[in-house]
């Protein structure tokens, strides 16, 4: 009985370990790319220690414009979003009880359409409406951002409005009549009583929107126009080749989703056990009590950590410059090709000296020495070019196999791949930087 | 503060769908008074008060305030306040904000409103709550500040939806006073909704007892406890022995009923039923508790009945008695506590006697259900 209550612990531990390891190893691995100094995002082998990928970030001006497209966008949705759920969730008390199963389907479907629909048919309908309008094509109807809000907010809005609901389902009419009773018009009892009681939904709503909007990829495809977002700025960005730039980015998204959320939760629990202590509900509104939050409240000690973590990190970024460990590695790398240069020379050597005493060859061709594009030594036992034009040895220069597979087999590529078309490629960031 | 105006309802059907939820009403209160429904719970009386403070327009017939048409005026238009049943403190605005709400949406300046609140504050006896959260007050507490937030609009009729209702039993009776004294001081009229009859014969100055969307009676309280109008009303405000039966004969104020269970039995005829109640008739006869009396002596009489007792209950001041009657009629008497050796104890046979002006005689009809 007692072991097996010992295995289901294991078990329970392992499980849990697997299961984090799935949701967060990802978001690990990609951070810890980007301050790795290789070109393409790998986390083995570790090279150096590197900020620069935050400099090229920084100076990435298609992201930077995507961030700043996304946030305009973003607000906009918000803004859209949030005034269009409020008016839905109003209507659906307001409407007539027997049609409000119907009017909920009806603001519920856009959440269960594709977002692809959603964006095509916002596409298509302005366009529409453009042409009917008999505006230019450049006119505002067709601008990306315009499209964009309008796309995303067809179904955020319904979000929204779920928030919304939740929300007023607890409202107490009787309020609204109260504030009418006592004078009040229908504009001022909606402005005094019922939004400020919507205010807190209103924030839910909105950073709900806002984070929907940031990430959506799916419809703004079809809208953003010349105006593209983060997201179809990564996407095209990951479809042309990637370098550690864009984990640098996720690591900064990574950080501030994990301080927000922090930073939530302690709210929330500092709420919370202030009124289980009895504390009056004014009390708990305002004010910031330091010393309360650390009692048991692993949440602020973990966010206290990734505040002085930040904090070291920046200054250990300023004083410290990975420009040596890169240079180091280069070096290496170049006396390591240098080394296998010498050695393809060296074999080439004694290849020539064989042929000379076989005489001359099946092409009876003269021996060129190597132009550098790739025409090789023959290599006997394996055809005239030694299968160096063969298709796959392209893909088969993934950079870790670089440096340790080649010398192993000397006669299968002359110049163990080191002039492969992708190989300038990979060197590019690490010479931008050193320009 | 401006003084009480009258209001008046005039031939008044609230219909919703096919369901009359007020029937006819012909109401007429006059300027300055404390004016009260009665009835049991979805007998329309709320209905009524909604119809007065605007929330929704009668079917039929107009609602007048101070002799001007209400029809088409809203509730923010009406020269009335309403107090709600729950209340309906604002959550989220201080106790002196929810009190000069209404002077906040006509815009009044800050310091004005702080001022009024203030003096509004020392009027309820709450003076220094200002700054709380309707949250952090008593049951009590919050009924006071709802109607210092009514009084504040300065309305020329306050009406009250069962304002009492939440509260425990010591706290309703001292509101009742607090209530009335209000009225008197401020001099303007209330319209008072609730289903206990206490608070309607204490503090009214008029009663109008409903059934089930119509106004059965409005008089004053002693009239309605005293006189009923209906076999409704008899029973549905305070207790009474009900006995079914005929009329026998007819002398003056008087009539004789021969009861079902009972024999016959003299009871002055209610006032409503003097012009239509004739020999033959089915009829209701009410006793009640209090107007019972043990007899001194055994002789059968046309005021008298016996009845063997079941049991006793003290309550303090009176203590009741529970008896049966022929064939199981049930009769309840209840007697004044003065210190006198009780003369009932569990089976005995009794002769009960009664003054035939203290019941009445009402045309068989309705009776509230218990």
């Amino acid at each position: 009985m007692r072991s097996e209550g010992y295995l289901l612990k294991i078990f329970l531990v392992v499980y849990l370990l697997v299961f984090f390891g799935y949701l967060l190893g990802p978001l690990i691995v990609m951070s810890i790319t980007a301050f790795n100094s290789p070109s393409f995002p790998k986390m083995t082998p570790w090279e150096c220690l590197t900020f620069e990928w935050f400099d090229v970030l920084a100076n990435d001006t298609r992201i930077l414009n995507g961030i700043k497209n996304s946030l305009i966008i973003g607000v906009g949705t918000v803004i859209l979003s949030v005034i269009l759920g409020l008016a839905g969730a109003l209507m659906l008390t307001q409407i007539w009880p027997k049609m409000r199963a119907t009017y909920y389907t009806i603001v519920i479907a856009p959440i269960l359409i594709p977002g692809v629909v959603l964006g095509i048919s916002t596409l298509v309908f302005w366009d529409r409406i453009n042409v009917m309008l008999g505006f230019e094509t450049d006119s505002f109807l067709n601008n990306g951002i315009f499209l964009t809000i309008l796309g995303q907010s067809t179904f955020i809005a319904s979000y929204c409005m779920l928030v919304f609901i939740a929300r007023l389902q607890r409202f107490d009419t009787g309020l609204t009549e109260a504030a009418l009773d006592l004078g009040a018009t229908n504009v001022q009892a909606f402005r005094k009583i019922l939004l400020p009681f919507m205010k807190p939904a209103i924030g839910s709503a909105a950073v709900l929107a806002f984070l929907a909007s940031f990430e959506n990829y799916n419809t703004t495809t079809f809208t953003f126009g010349k105006f593209p977002t983060l997201t179809i700025e990564l996407a095209q960005k990951v479809r042309y080749g990637i370098n550690p730039s864009i984990s640098s980015l996720a690591f900064i998204i990574i950080v501030l989703t994990v301080i927000g959320a922090l930073a939530h939760e302690i709210y929330i629990r500092r709420q919370q056990l202030a009124l289980a202590n009895g504390a009056p509900v004014k009390a708990v509104a305002n004010g910031f009590k330091l010393p309360r939050i650390f009692q048991g409240n692993p949440a602020a000690i973990i966010l206290v950590l990734l505040a002085l973590g930040g904090f070291s990190t920046i200054w250990f970024a300023q004083v410290y410059s990975p420009q040596e460990c890169i240079l180091d590695v280069r070096e290496q790398k170049r006396i390591l090709q240098q080394q296998k240069i010498d050695e393809i020379r060296q074999q080439r050597l004694q290849q020539q000296q064989q042929k000379k005493l076989q005489g001359p060859d099946i092409f009876g061709s003269d021996k060129k020495a190597p132009s550098g594009s790739g025409s090789a030594p023959q290599s006997p036992g394996k055809g005239a070019f030694g299968d160096i034009f063969a298709p796959k040895n392209l893909e088969k220069t993934a950079p870790d196999s670089q440096q340790d597979s080649k010398p192993k087999n000397p006669g299968k590529g002359a110049f163990g791949d080191i002039f492969a078309p992708k190989n300038l490629d990979k060197t590019g960031p690490q010479e931008n930087t050193t320009d | 503060m401006s003084r009480g105006v009258e209001v008046n309802l005039d031939n008044v059907w609230i219909r919703f769908g096919d369901f009359v939820a007020v029937r006819e009403a012909n109401v007429s209160i006059k300027g300055g008074e404390f004016f009260s429904f009665l009835g049991p719970s979805g007998c329309g009386k709320t209905t009524i008060l909604r119809a007065v403070s605007g929330f929704l327009e009668p079917s039929e017939g107009t609602v007048k305030i101070g002799g001007r048409d209400m029809a088409g005026i809203g509730p923010n238009k009406r020269p009335t306040a309403l107090i709600f049943q729950n209340l309906a403190l604002f959550p989220l605005m201080k106790v002196w904000e929810n009190i000069t709400f209404s002077l906040e949406v006509q815009g009044f300046s800050k310091v004005d409103r702080r001022k009024r609140a203030d003096e509004l504050l020392e009027m309820i006896a709450l003076p220094d709550q200002g700054d709380k959260l309707p949250s952090e007050l008593s049951g009590g507490q919050k009924q006071r500040v709802a109607i210092a937030r009514a009084l504040c609009a300065e309305p020329d009729v306050l009406l009250l939806d069962e304002p009492l209702s939440a509260l425990d039993l010591k706290l309703r009776q001292h509101m009742r006073t607090e209530l009335r004294e209000i009225q008197q001081r401020v001099g303007i009229t209330f319209i008072y909704i609730t289903h206990d009859q206490g608070e309607a014969l204490t503090m009214s100055d008029n009663v109008a007892v409903m059934r089930a969307g119509v106004i059965d009676q409005i008089a004053d309280g002693q009239t309605v406890y005293d006189d009923p109008a209906t076999p409704f009303v008899a029973s549905f405000v305070g207790e009474n022995n009900v006995f079914r039966g005929t009329v026998k004969s007819i002398d003056g104020e008087f009539a004789i009923v021969d009861t079902n269970r009972s024999g016959e039995l003299a009871a002055r005829i209610a006032t409503s039923a003097k012009s239509n109640l004739k020999v033959g008739d089915a009829a209701m006869m009410f006793v009640r508790p209090e107007a019972c009396n043990i007899a001194p002596d055994d002789a059968p009489g046309k005021n008298r009945l016996t009845a063997m007792v079941k049991h006793e209950e003290f309550e303090g001041q009176i203590y009741n008695v529970f008896l049966e009657g022929s064939e199981g009629k049930e009769i309840k008497m209840s007697l004044v506590n003065i210190g006198q050796n009780r003369q009932s104890a569990e089976g005995k046979d009794l002769t009960l006697e009664y003054a035939p002006e203290h019941a009445v005689v009402l045309p068989a009809g309705e009776l509230a259900s218990e």
